[in-house]
């Protein structure tokens, strides 16, 4: 009844327009920032350009598309992205598995249980982390960056939620019945039936690996082997070149206004490829695995 | 008797699948764990020792076992010196703002999301606003340093068409600093934050709104007193969750969008300990500054969780 007073459709009204206006300011910087990239340097500079390209070119892709620099450092995001992934999900499948048995199926999941949440709330700090990474020779390595990320234990538990309720146990038992080990039921029936939840998680893994830019500004020292995330940070965020070792008219052409919004806007388009796959699933996972006890 | 006999069975052949889990030995399962137990126990163990080094004056060319011990002496400095004092307290400023307004406006947006019954347009919102979320603050750094420029910067040039005043230094005046911060932070974070929100108010009976509305009850006081009291349970776990995080002002977020002029009043804990310790060379300081970080840190995770628990009957694992 109240849907039809007119009270409420005054409301309704007033709550698309405030609705339509969040989801807007959401995406409209990287829609600015996409506008500059396609636009001539002499309005972008003259502040003229908001939301739609002035004296459209491809100048600034062209520069930035073209620099040694900036390729090498996508590359080596792209690189890093892969390996860091793949080392993370595997070992955290394997575990998850094991975790989503019950106490009473594995003797010592408890002890496992803690060693886990322990380095969830406690962790050595910067320095001491640091100082380790450098005693086993880690340093300008791209091991300093995928082997020390490689456990999230978050994702774990996400993962070891799905497992939990995704797989029937009696599926299980009838495979173990048969005599299947725990390789076989691991391989021929969670992988199988989990794959929706694994992508989902994997596609998070990736976009933490894609995104992590920290690690690679204190472990690498040469900043030829940045990946793009740290590549960004320094070039574009703390305007800083002089690692860089770049001539004149190289450094000029890297901190355009419209080239940098070409930059950053590459190093965000990873992510808005996968968005679409990742926001299919992360709505159900999050569910999952933060209400669900 | 049948009936007795077909559970003693019953319960005999359960015994028998238990006993044949365990007699297989779980020896994989051991297997399996080993590789996350090794990269744990390499880089999240191994560097605990080092936190000794809050307790002495590290020198990196003396070594753990010949630089000198001070006892409590860095913790003290912490205590004393200005800048310390002023880091934390911005932290607390910075992470308390942020904790209270992720909590409220994410809550705000999901009874406001609830109300639209076009599924298309609800979709697309939920799109949108989840994005920003996903975006790492490298990449939103750049574009705020861009947008939020004095010189030109379209936010500004915005605000001053628009409401002819001056512009704003949102990333050089301390003040303006800490509300940027805090709202470019919300900005990011609130879509994803209504997920949980939304699934809470998806689960709420539909009996009980067709009896507020037999009753007479409008949708707005359908709001007060069904969906408010629906979402306490799971406000309960978020707040208290979120609790482990007053001491975490956001370093990535920070680190990407502070400048010198603005240290005063928007340099936080982990990017002071980063300036003091890496870059600075002050290693037993900044250990003892994030020692003391990581200890309130975690007592405070802890007892969110138990509070979690008892109000809520939140478990994680």
């Amino acid at each position: 009844m109240h849907y039809k007073s007119t009270s409420y459709t005054v409301f309704t009204i007033c709550n698309y327009i405030f609705l339509g206006f969040l989801g807007i300011i959401c995406i409209l910087p990287l829609i600015h920032i996409l506008a500059v990239s396609f636009s001539g340097s002499a309005p972008a500079n003259a502040n003229l350009v908001t939301f739609f390209p002035i004296e459209f070119t491809l100048d600034a892709w062209e520069k930035t598309l073209g620099n040694e620099r900036f390729l090498r450092s996508l590359w080596n995001g792209i690189f890093r992205t892969a390996l860091g992934t793949f080392i993370s999900l595997s070992c955290m499948i394997l575990a998850a598995y094991s975790l989503s048995k019950e106490d009473h199926e594995f003797k010592g999941r408890k002890v496992y249980v803690y060693f886990f949440i322990f380095i969830m709330l406690f962790n050595g700090g910067l320095i001491p982390t640091y100082i380790l990474i450098q005693n086993l020779n880690l340093i300008n390595t791209i091991w300093a960056l995928v082997l020390p990320s490689a456990i999230n234990v978050f994702n774990m538990i996400l993962l070891l939620n799905f497992f939990r309720t995704g797989v029937p146990k009696t599926l299980e038992e009838a495979a173990f019945i048969d005599g299947a080990g725990h390789f076989r039921i691991l391989f021929s029936i969670y992988l199988p039936i989990s794959l929706p939840a694994i992508a989902t998680i994997g596609l998070f893994t990736m976009v933490g690996q894609w995104n992590s830019w920290f690690d690679g500004l204190i472990y690498l020292s040469d900043a030829n082997k940045y990946p793009l995330s740290t590549f960004l940070q320094t070039v574009i965020v703390q305007q800083d070149l002089s690692q860089m070792n770049v001539d004149a008219s190289e450094m000029k052409n890297l901190s355009e206004r419209t080239s940098k919004s070409a930059q950053i806007f590459i190093g965000a388009l990873p992510i808005l490829l996968v968005y679409p796959f990742l926001q299919k699933y992360f709505v159900k996972g999050i569910v999952l695995g933060s209400v669900k006890e | 008797m049948d009936a007795q006999s077909s559970t003693t069975i019953r319960v005999k052949h359960k015994r028998k699948v238990k006993s044949k889990w365990n007699m297989r030995r779980n020896w994989p399962l051991h297997f399996f764990l080993l590789p996350a137990v090794i990269l744990a126990f390499v880089f999240s163990y191994a560097p605990l020792p080092g936190i000794i080094m809050a307790f002495m004056d590290f020198k990196p060319y003396l070594g753990f076992s010949e630089s000198p011990w001070v006892g409590l002496e860095q913790f003290k400095r912490m205590i004393e010196f200005e800048d310390a004092k002023q880091v934390i307290w911005n932290t607390l400023i910075i992470s308390a703002m942020k904790i209270i307004l992720n909590l409220i406006v994410p809550i705000v947006f999901a009874i406001l999301l609830n109300e639209v019954r076009k599924l298309l347009f609800k979709r697309t919102i939920q799109t949108l606003v989840y994005l920003p979320y996903f975006l790492s603050w490298v990449i939103l750094g750049g574009i705020m340093l861009d947008m939020l420029s004095v010189d030109g910067g379209i936010v500004n040039n915005f605000l001053t068409s628009v409401f002819g005043i001056d512009p704003i230094f949102f990333l050089g005046d301390g003040d303006w600093f800490r509300f940027t911060a805090v709202g470019t932070d919300v900005w990011k974070e609130f879509g994803y934050s209504a997920i949980v929100f939304l699934a809470a108010l998806a689960g709420i009976n539909p009996d009980l709104y067709e009896a507020a509305t037999i009753d007479g009850a409008n949708r707005f006081q359908q709001v007060i007193h069904i969906t408010l009291p629906s979402l306490l349970p799971i406000t309960i776990v978020v707040a208290t969750l979120a609790l482990g995080n007053v001491l975490n002002a956001g370093f990535d977020q920070i680190f990407n969008l502070y400048n010198p002029l603005v240290y005063d009043k928007g340099d936080i804990i982990d990017t002071f300990v980063y300036r003091e310790g890496l870059l600075g060379g002050q290693f037993s300081f900044a250990t003892a500054v994030g020692l003391f970080k990581s200890f309130i840190g975690m007592i405070l995770i802890i007892t969110g969780y138990k509070l979690a628990h008892k109000y809520a009957g939140y478990r994680i694992f």
